[in-house]
């Protein structure tokens, strides 16, 4: 069992504020992605978890024991930086070991969990380099496996795939989704990269200026994103945003006009608005469909062919709509389209950037990555 | 090897015209040339002194004073009688002792001090080490009657003891700024993860901060025992005959008999001979260590 609870947790350095008042509940096993743009308070946030940042008020709670005036390593938790942070001067195993050896673990012992853990990470052929002998990938396993041998009850991941190359972080994200499986440990991980949030997350938790935006599965943040920035940042490309203005809003959802001069009608609530609400319309790239009867038009500016999928950049009036088609449309650059988008899966926002609430919710909103692996003796239990 | 390096351009790039590339070529090699020949103009001025003193101490001390010449017959006599007159190794011993001593509880201290400037500043680490730079403007003259009235009522005078806090003070500001400069250069993670991993400060110190800045330390003690080695005015002031280090041993050698040029060479050579062989030894070090941030 391991828990996290923070609660209203607050960071100042001097006159700034990192972190305004942060709560959270991190559940025994779960995959916990912190992500956000750079600057948001992700990193301290992870440091003020692992002691090597104290908070300036609330309280952080693991294992239901309030842990704010305990040490780093007495709180049960190992870190795996982003920079690995590999101790240069000691080889593989003694790097892995170093945490038992301060704590006078003997050394048949400490061998033995270091081979354990390099058995995982398939390290053994390594245990006697020293790290600078080691190539980008190999040196995060290292870092990985001095974390593994502390048996903690908390990994925290510090944008720990930053620093390889993007073919190595596809494979290393697969090989921490699997370790995450075989260690069924909690895990806490920070990046910036949304699709790794999306990719290995239980839970993701948005945050921005300090704040925590939103948290959810990946799934009900791409469906159901709660406001303005969290849908921006969730999916890529980004999602368009359009002005539109508010014929009616009724049980059935909400009507608006479109520029250009169409309307349809957005399944959300809308019994908030008033008649001179400005409202802004969200559509993600691959939601928006070639259609020659479609409600909007705009004329092409760049179009980028990826074999399976081209990217359209439209003009539409003052702004720019990206459109995610098939990879064999034959349209041309500065050609004129239109296309429309279903609107169960349009998200309107109000003048504060909140999202009108959802009148359906979507089927797989509530998905977490545990549920797409298929059920082991582990998960019946 | 040369010949080939020039060609390939040329004959590369034809059309370019021609006259730039060798012009620029000869500017480069005058200006090499020119840096050799200022280096080693520069290396000259400064060694012949210890050339001519290294000389002088194997010459008979009529031949020291004659005209000045390179051709003579070497002798031993004045290191005979140097050596016969006076108590070389006391001198050595002290200075070994009070150099070595003074620079470990040198490190001793400024390694906490420059752990904390370094990992763990506040606002004003920036002036305490500017004010700590400071005071090595003071001329010493300026402290000597208040450290020689302290040093006689707590009977340090003609101490060892005396002369190492003395040097150890003397060299503090230096070694913790420039331990302070390795230190910073220690990427932050690699102590966090130390601490992560259940180390204490110690710890941290003793297994990670002290095996990865080793260079830096160690050029760092070593500035501080050729200074202390060197230093010759407050061991002049502050020691008579016990702890009297091989400074006041070539002093002792301007006696009012008048100045003895043989005798005080061969003297002063075997005063500087083990630093500079120390010195020697360890060079690449102390280059590397003083040059670590800058070429890093």
């Amino acid at each position: 069992m391991s828990t996290l609870q923070l609660k209203q947790i607050t960071k100042s350095f001097g006159e700034t504020d990192v972190i305004r008042g942060v709560d959270l509940e991190v559940n025994d096993r779960e995959f916990v992605v912190f992500v956000g743009p750079s600057g948001c308070g992700k990193s301290t946030l992870m440091r003020m978890i692992a002691g090597l940042e104290s908070a300036t008020s609330g309280d952080i709670v693991i294992d239901g024991q309030r842990m704010n005036d305990v040490g780093p390593a007495d709180r049960g938790l190992a870190m795996v930086f982003q920079s690995y942070a590999l101790y240069p001067h000691m080889t593989v195993e003694d790097n892995m070991g170093f945490s038992m050896r301060l704590a006078k673990v003997p050394k048949e012992q400490r061998r033995q969990k270091v081979l354990e853990a390099a058995r995982i990470l398939q390290l053994e052929p390594l245990l006697d380099r020293k790290p600078k002998a080691l190539s980008g990938g190999q040196r995060q396993r290292v870092a990985i496996g001095r974390a593994i041998v502390r048996n903690p009850s908390i990994f925290l991941f510090d944008e720990p795939l930053s620093n390889l190359d993007a073919a190595l972080r596809v494979q290393m994200r697969i090989e921490l989704a699997r370790l995450h499986e075989a260690l069924d440990a909690t895990m806490i991980y920070v990046t910036h990269d949304q699709i790794e949030a999306m990719t290995m997350a239980d839970k993701i938790v948005v945050l921005h200026d300090g704040e925590v935006e939103q948290v959810g599965s990946p799934m009900e943040l791409y469906h159901h994103p709660r406001n303005r920035f969290v849908a921006g940042f969730i999916g890529s490309p980004k999602m368009n945003f359009l002005e539109v203005g508010l014929e009616r809003a009724d049980d059935e959802g909400v009507g608006i006009r479109l520029p250009g001069g169409g309307t349809c009608s957005v399944p959300a609530d809308g019994s908030e608005l008033s008649a001179d609400s400005a409202l802004e319309l969200g559509i993600r790239p691959e939601h928006l469909l070639l259609d020659d009867q479609g409600p909007l038009e705009g004329e092409i500016q760049v179009l980028e062919r990826l074999g399976g999928q081209t990217s359209l950049y439209v003009q539409m009036g003052e702004s720019m709509v990206t459109i995610m088609a098939d990879g064999d449309v034959a349209h041309r650059v500065h050609e004129t389209v239109r296309f429309g988008f279903e609107p169960g899966r349009a998200h309107l926002f109000d003048a504060r950037g909140l999202a009108l609430p959802s009148l359906e919710q979507h089927p797989l909103a509530g998905l977490t990555r545990r549920d797409n692996r298929v059920a082991s003796d582990a998960d019946s239990q | 090897m040369t010949t080939a390096r020039t060609k390939q351009p040329g004959t590369q790039s034809a059309a370019v015209p021609l006259t730039t590339r060798p012009s620029l070529l000869a500017s480069a090699g005058v200006r090499k040339l020119g840096l050799t020949v200022l280096g080693w103009s520069v290396a000259c001025v400064i060694f012949f002194p210890i050339f001519w003193m290294v000389l002088t101490g194997f010459k008979t001390e009529a031949a020291a004073i004659a005209d000045p010449s390179l051709i003579f017959s070497p002798t031993l006599e004045s290191y005979q009688e140097v050596h016969d007159r006076t108590g070389y190794a006391s001198f050595a011993i002290n200075s070994v002792v009070v150099a070595f001593g003074s620079t470990l509880l040198a490190l001793l201290i400024a390694i906490p001090s420059a752990y904390s400037m370094a990992f763990l500043p506040t606002r004003r680490t920036k002036g305490t080490l500017l004010w700590m730079l400071s005071t090595k403007m003071l001329p010493p003259v300026g402290v000597l009657m208040p450290i020689y009235l302290i040093f006689r009522d707590v009977g340090l005078l003609d101490t060892r003891t005396g002369l190492i806090i003395v040097y150890t003070l003397m060299n503090l500001p230096i070694v913790v700024w420039m331990l302070y400069t390795f230190f910073k250069d220690m990427p932050k993670d690699i102590l966090e993860a130390g601490r992560m991993d259940g180390a204490s400060t110690l710890q941290e110190v003793l297994f990670l901060l002290m095996p990865l800045t080793l260079p830096g330390i160690a050029s760092t003690g070593l500035l501080s025992v050729i200074l202390s080695w060197n230093e010759a005015f407050w061991s002049l002031n502050l020691t008579s005959s016990n702890a009297a280090p091989l400074t006041a041993y070539i002093a002792s050698f301007s006696s009012p008999e008048g100045l003895f040029w043989a005798k005080l060479s061969a003297a002063s050579t075997m005063a500087i001979a083990p630093i500079l062989v120390l010195g020697w030894m360890t060079q690449k070090q102390m280059v590397r260590g003083l040059t670590f941030g800058a070429v890093k």
